[in-house]
């Protein structure tokens, strides 16, 4: 990615330290982001990583060691306290816990930013009203949130962060408490919105499935550094470092153990589209072979992922099959050795 | 003592216990709960942590606490006359019962905020919430119900204390309870007043109680 004065989030060799000396942690280290205007941006990592911190740091819920963060041209570092919370005005963002005020009802909790901003009182309602219609939860007005479900709950949380018209959307594993259907339309419903009011969305996970789902782009943190970064469909198909390959291609335990000789791996890495590779070798060898593992993506169209194989005994005719498998565009390879398939799994 | 005195003495007596309770109940929330709002800004989880002043407050409700009421009432007679003119009867027993109440109540507000998730107040400080509309607005709105059951407790401590106001001539049922039932061994009387103050104790933590579960959305 080259530099680009457009991006609307600019992190320039940002560093969280917390604590001194011998027990200091490192958070974040030297992290250096773009984040372009009306983008779905995922950043990646595992837990402890240091993805909650770099989200923070864009809004300065937590103060960088060291480094600058620019959100729409301005160096929060450099703004008052008063200059701060303008700028926060402009960045909306949603919590894994919700985080809603739980003695006031939906409606009052969205109008709550709006008091920040001192909209009049029956302006403040008509917004809360439309940004409900907005989320689906128009019935909900005066509900509580101890009346609501985890889903429902992160659709306030939503409107609340859009009620001031924000540029940017921050997402802290905000589908992370919500079971699978609640994720699917809460993920939804960020599409939607990036769509219909253009608004750049930075989503923080540690799940595949949501990058893979909306984001254009994506991050990989891992032990304080961005591992790897570029565009969604790039790093499924040829993931790098060895933490983009474990979230590509996720741990199955069951499947080490039936790992034995003559193993090959198949990755489909979306140039190749959904032709039957596999039985069409098949019927050429008259060979059987046997699937013990198979895994695929379907992203834009295209089929990323990977399948494992045991090939025959004989080393000639597994020889052409690998063969054949090249020759079809696919990307095979050997999984002769046990360590082999370890660094996928890290 | 005939029945009609013996009324009219409790009743009014009762009334001068409740005027003593409230206005050292509402003295005590306007010291105290600033107080208590403070510690929590202070404090290195707080919002606007600062050693300095955290501890310093800290270490000086401690000392107000620790020290008996009985002992602090005497102990403060020069400061309390020369504040309000006499450190005697109903005037100069309110002067103590606030320096008494005050950092109760303030350990009160400190610990009913603290109960207010965290992650609440780092919302409101992502909207870019200034620190008076988190302090009004999401730690005592969300920390209301907590605040009101420490409000009953805060009430029938201030009472008890008052109940000790017999001793340094201000009025009440604890001057009732002293007069009749120290001086002139007249025990009936004094288990009157103990009555009356059991029930009005009562009154106030069951109501404050009941309103706290009646204005909390928690549930």
């Amino acid at each position: 990615m080259t530099a680009n004065q457009s991006a609307i989030i600019r992190l320039q060799n940002l560093s969280k330290t917390y604590g001194k000396g011998e027990t200091a942690v490192h958070a974040l280290n030297n992290i250096n982001l773009e984040i372009m205007p009306g983008e779905i941006f995922g950043i990646i990592g595992l837990s402890g990583a240091g993805k909650s911190t770099l989200v923070r740091c864009i809004n300065y819920l937590e103060r960088p060691t060291s480094g600058e963060v620019f959100v729409n041209g301005l160096e929060l570092g450099e703004l008052s306290q008063q200059g701060l919370n303008e700028a926060r005005h402009s960045i909306g963002m949603i919590f894994q816990q919700f985080n809603l005020l739980m003695q006031k009802t939906a409606l009052q909790n969205i109008c709550f930013p709006l008091e920040i901003v001192k909209t009049p009182k029956e302006e403040a309602r008509k917004r809360a009203l439309e940004l409900l219609e907005l989320v689906g939860l128009s019935d909900k007005a005066n509900a509580y949130p101890s009346q609501l479900s985890g889903g429902q709950k992160q659709r306030v949380a939503i409107a609340r962060a859009l009620a001031t018209n924000p540029q940017v959307l921050l997402c802290d594993e905000a589908t992370s408490a919500l079971d699978p259907a609640s994720t699917r339309s809460v993920l939804d419903l960020l599409k939607e919105i990036n769509k219909q009011l253009g608004i750049t969305i930075v989503i923080i996970t540690h799940e595949m499935n949501v990058v893979e789902k909306i984001c254009q782009r994506v991050a990989i943190i891992d032990k304080s550094r961005i591992a790897e970064c570029g565009e969604v469909r790039e790093i499924f198909a040829h993931p790098n470092s060895d933490i983009a390959k474990s979230f590509v291609f996720p741990k199955h335990n069951n499947v080490q153990t039936m790992l034995n000789k003559n193993c090959c791996r198949v990755i489909y890495d979306g140039q190749s589209s959904f032709e039957p590779h596999i039985a069409n070798m098949i019927l050429q060898f008259k060979q059987p072979v046997n699937i013990i593992f198979a895994n695929s993506k379907n992203i834009d169209g295209k089929a990323f992922g990977q399948i494992v194989l045991q090939m025959p005994d004989d080393p000639d005719i597994a020889n052409k099959m690998l063969s054949y498998l090249r020759a079809q565009g696919l990307n095979a390879e050997e999984l002769t050795a046990d360590e082999n398939w370890e660094v996928n799994a890290q | 003592m005939n029945t009609e005195t013996l009324i009219n003495l409790l009743a009014s007596e009762t009334v001068t216990t409740l005027y003593l309770t409230l206005v050292s109940t509402v003295a005590a929330y306007a010291l105290g709960l600033p107080l208590g709002i403070i510690l929590v800004l202070t404090d290195k989880d707080g919002i606007h942590p600062n050693k300095a002043i955290n501890t310093s407050l800290g270490i000086i409700i401690n000392i107000l606490r620790s020290v008996p009421f009985l002992i602090l009432m005497v102990w403060m007679m020069p400061f309390t006359r020369h504040l309000v003119g006499t450190a005697t009867g109903n005037r100069g027993l309110i002067v103590p019962l606030v320096v008494a109440a005050a950092p109760f109540v303030a350990r009160m507000v400190e610990s009913s905020i603290k109960e207010v998730d965290h992650g609440i107040i780092e919302a409101a400080q992502s909207m870019g919430a200034p620190t008076g509309k988190i302090i009004t607005k999401v730690m005592l709105g969300e920390a209301r119900p907590s605040l009101l059951i420490g409000f009953a407790i805060t009430i029938t401590t201030i009472l008890g204390y008052t109940a000790m106001a017999g001793f340094c001539g201000g009025g009440g049922l604890g001057k009732i309870a002293v007069n009749y039932g120290l001086y002139k061994y007249q025990s009936e009387i004094m288990n009157l007043s103990v009555i009356l103050l059991v029930i009005i104790v009562q009154i106030f933590q069951e109501a404050g109680t009941r309103l706290a579960r009646k204005l909390d959305k928690r549930l």
